[in-house]
């Protein structure tokens, strides 16, 4: 098999490229110049740069005519932005990639405002700041949660909706017995859907708006009771059931909307921006739900709620007036995250109507608290430092495989092993 | 003839080389010389300043012995390979000898390796999953007591995978079998069968023989080949479920654990290794020169 030699070289290549850029000092113009020239703006929605960007950029120009927009959408926006960061060229305008830390935030960036001043405006502002300055006005906000069909639900006899995982496993329970669908769908095999849409339930079991950055203090994250325990021992046990798919490993995202539409599959761990998507692909829009992760504090669901990506100037961009011009034109009148079912960024935004299951149900809201000055990225560090990946999905892909028994490995051991980890991994980083 | 001619005679050579050099040193050296100056340092991929620290990474790889667990993965690709190689030497030999459709059959063959790896992945995926094409064959001949989780069985998924990487690179080899043994001059064989030796003998006795560094190479290919699988495995699993190989755990700690000195430091151990195998199974099966 000479097989490999060619994309591994390229593998190689990429690790090397990276870096090839890099140094200089910022660009030319400045925020406040004249606002004209042209930009270009980075997307992550190839579906729909052609036709509801083409309309944002119409709109602008009828306030900004001097301005010439671009568009380039990108598919794997996160892998190949964060390459071309190390270079001067990347775009004007763009959705700040999640791998940049917050100490690293004024080499790429420009400062859009004080966070005092921001956060009077903007909901999510503190997401993207250091050191009192924002980098990036978020494009919508997400709410956690499972979207169910509410059909299959009903079919299933279940009516209430779960308040505890025991009784959300045995609604699960109800569905396999009396429907032939899928009672919950892992979507192992694109593995993103494994990663922030279930370590973004943190937060919303306790109603503790500092649970992600306590992880920082402690030494097991997967102890008994602890919120990362619960979510994961959710997923085990739904699997070590049967409550899953048969053959994770092929399953296939696109599919899986229209499975979910049509009844094949019953519920979904994902963040409220997909209700929308789930909703095209349905027989009948209204058989969607979304429901909050079954564990109530007080007598109450929470959910923790949180920008999508955050959208910047580049610090080199030699047209910074015209590009500072687009995200906030983006932020206050786009009305993008409204048209995607999301939450707006601004504060006094309107409600979205995606998240009525949500109102009905009285759920609370609430944003974590940021990392306290010094403290920032801190866990993100320690998470690299311990190779876990809290919101990466391949320690779920592993806990799975040993639920459904392809791994010779117990629930109990996986934390452990977890818990040991972060520990030696925390006493590594400062 | 003059000097003044003779200096710029000696120079047309490397004009013509300068290209493909310059090419080779911008995409190849370059890069690699990079990763050797990376696997020095605790870069993130991103920071301007990476600190350097010296063998840390190297001292981390070889004080980890998990990292290495993944060459059991190698090994279903490696034997994967002889089937690949037997297979290959099998198809070539037939179709040195006259054959109807021998064109048509040299294209089938070879086709494979023409896809693009990518789309080979996806085609795969489909042909694999519950109720694919390969379940339904199986069930067509009454076999379906063989079907399983072809990605999803443990105890499957390296073999179903290695498959891919037969179908795929099986064409490869078998060209350059075939152009081996084309080049053996034809009247070998008819003194063979002159001498009354059947088609057996004479691929026991002219061909194998006359393309002994062909199989050489192909085995050298097949062992660095099989130490870095990436491309079929990355696409169809991501690496899960137990097939995870070396280069898919260099990639994750790079992207995923923004971890890019040690990355580098892991690809330099597998360039390491790599050469290393090929010098070993140099010096343990010699080659005869000339033969």
């Amino acid at each position: 098999m000479r097989s490999m030699t060619i994309p591994s070289l390229a593998a190689v290549a990429a690790l090397a490229l990276a870096a090839c850029g890099g140094g200089g000092s910022s660009g030319s113009s400045a925020q406040d110049g004249p606002i004209s020239g042209e930009i270009t703006v980075l997307t992550q929605r190839t579906d729909i740069v052609d036709t509801v960007f083409a309309d944002y950029e119409r709109r602008f120009k009828e306030i900004h005519p001097d301005v010439e927009v671009t568009f380039e959408a990108i598919t794997d926006y996160e892998g190949e932005v964060r390459i071309r960061l190390n270079t001067q060229e990347y775009g004007d305008v763009l959705l700040l990639p999640d791998a940049v830390t917050k100490d690293q935030l004024s080499q790429f960036f420009e400062p859009l405002g004080s966070l005092e001043e921001m956060s009077r405006k903007y909901r999510f502002a503190a997401e993207k700041a250091y050191e009192g300055q924002v980098y990036g006005i978020a494009i919508t906000g997400n709410a956690n949660g499972f979207v169910y069909n509410k059909r299959v639900w009903e079919q299933a006899g279940v009516t209430a909706v779960p308040t505890t995982p025991e009784e959300f496993l045995a609604a699960l329970q109800a569905i396999a017995d009396r429907t032939d669908a899928v009672p919950l769908y892992t979507n192992y095999a694109d593995g993103w859907p494994l990663g922030a849409t279930w370590s973004g339930h943190r937060g919303a079991l306790s109603n503790n708006p500092n649970a992600v950055n306590e992880t920082a203090s402690t030494d097991a994250p997967w102890a008994p009771g602890s919120e990362l325990f619960v979510i994961d021992s959710l997923l085990f046990d739904a699997v070590q059931r049967g409550l899953t798919e048969a053959d994770p490993t092929t399953t296939e995202w696109e599919l899986s909307k229209q499975l979910l539409g049509t009844g094949q599959i019953a519920t979904m761990s994902l963040g409220s921006w997909a209700i929308v998507q789930m909703q095209e692909a349905a027989t009948n829009p209204e058989d969607i739900g979304f429901m909050p992760f079954p564990v109530q504090v007080d007598g109450q669901f929470h959910a923790v709620i949180s920008g999508d990506y955050k959208q910047g100037v580049n610090v080199h961009s030699d047209n910074k007036a015209a590009a500072r011009a687009w995200v906030d034109w983006f932020a206050d009148q786009s009305n993008y995250a409204t048209d995607q079912g999301g939450i707006s960024p601004l504060l006094n935004g309107p409600e979205p109507t995606s998240l009525s299951d949500f109102t009905d149900l009285g759920v609370q809201y609430f944003e974590l608290t940021p990392e306290t000055a010094g403290q920032e990225g801190l866990v993100d560090r320690i998470d690299d430092e311990a190779e876990i990946g809290i919101t990466e999905h391949l320690y779920r892909q592993r806990l799975i495989d040993a639920a459904r028994g392809a791994r010779p490995e117990t629930k109990d051991q996986i934390f452990a092993e977890l818990n040991q980890r972060w520990a030696a991994a925390r006493a590594e980083t400062d | 003839m003059s000097r003044a001619v003779a200096f710029p005679r000696r120079l047309t050579p490397w004009l013509f080389l300068l290209g493909p050099l310059a090419l080779l040193a911008l995409f190849t050296y370059v890069p690699v010389g990079t990763m050797f100056y990376y696997s020095v340092t605790d870069w993130d991929g991103l920071s301007r300043n990476p600190d350097f620290v010296g063998l840390e990474n190297y001292l981390e790889i070889f004080t980890r012995p998990e990292l290495f667990e993944v060459f059991v993965v190698s090994l279903y690709y490696f034997g994967a390979s002889f089937v690949q190689i037997v297979l290959a030497l099998y198809f070539a030999t037939v179709l040195s000898f006259k054959v109807r459709f021998a064109n048509l059959f040299k294209g089938v063959l070879f086709f494979p390796y023409l896809v693009n790896g990518v789309a080979i992945g996806f085609v795969f995926l489909y042909f694999f999953r519950p109720d694919g094409v390969l379940d339904a064959v199986l069930a067509f001949f009454g076999a379906e007591g063989l079907i399983r989780q072809w990605l999803g069985d443990p105890a499957a998924v390296n073999y179903s995978l290695a498959g891919v990487s037969v179908w795929r690179f099986t064409g490869l080899n078998f060209v350059l079998f075939l152009g081996a043994i084309q080049s053996i001059p034809g009247e070998r064989y008819e003194a063979a069968e002159l001498d009354g030796a059947n088609r057996w003998q004479q691929f026991c006795y002219i061909i194998l023989p006359g393309i002994r560094p062909v199989i050489g190479l192909m085995f050298i290919l097949a062992l660095s080949g099989s130490l870095s699988v990436f491309e079929i495995p990355y696409i169809m699993t991501g690496g899960a479920n137990g097939s995870e190989t070396f280069v898919i755990q260099t990639i994750s700690t790079a992207f995923r654990f923004s971890n890019f000195g040690l990355a580098s430091a892991m690809a330099v151990v597998l360039l390491a290794i790599v050469l290393l195998v090929t010098w070993l199974q140099r010096r343990l099966v010699p080659e005869e020169r000339g033969a």
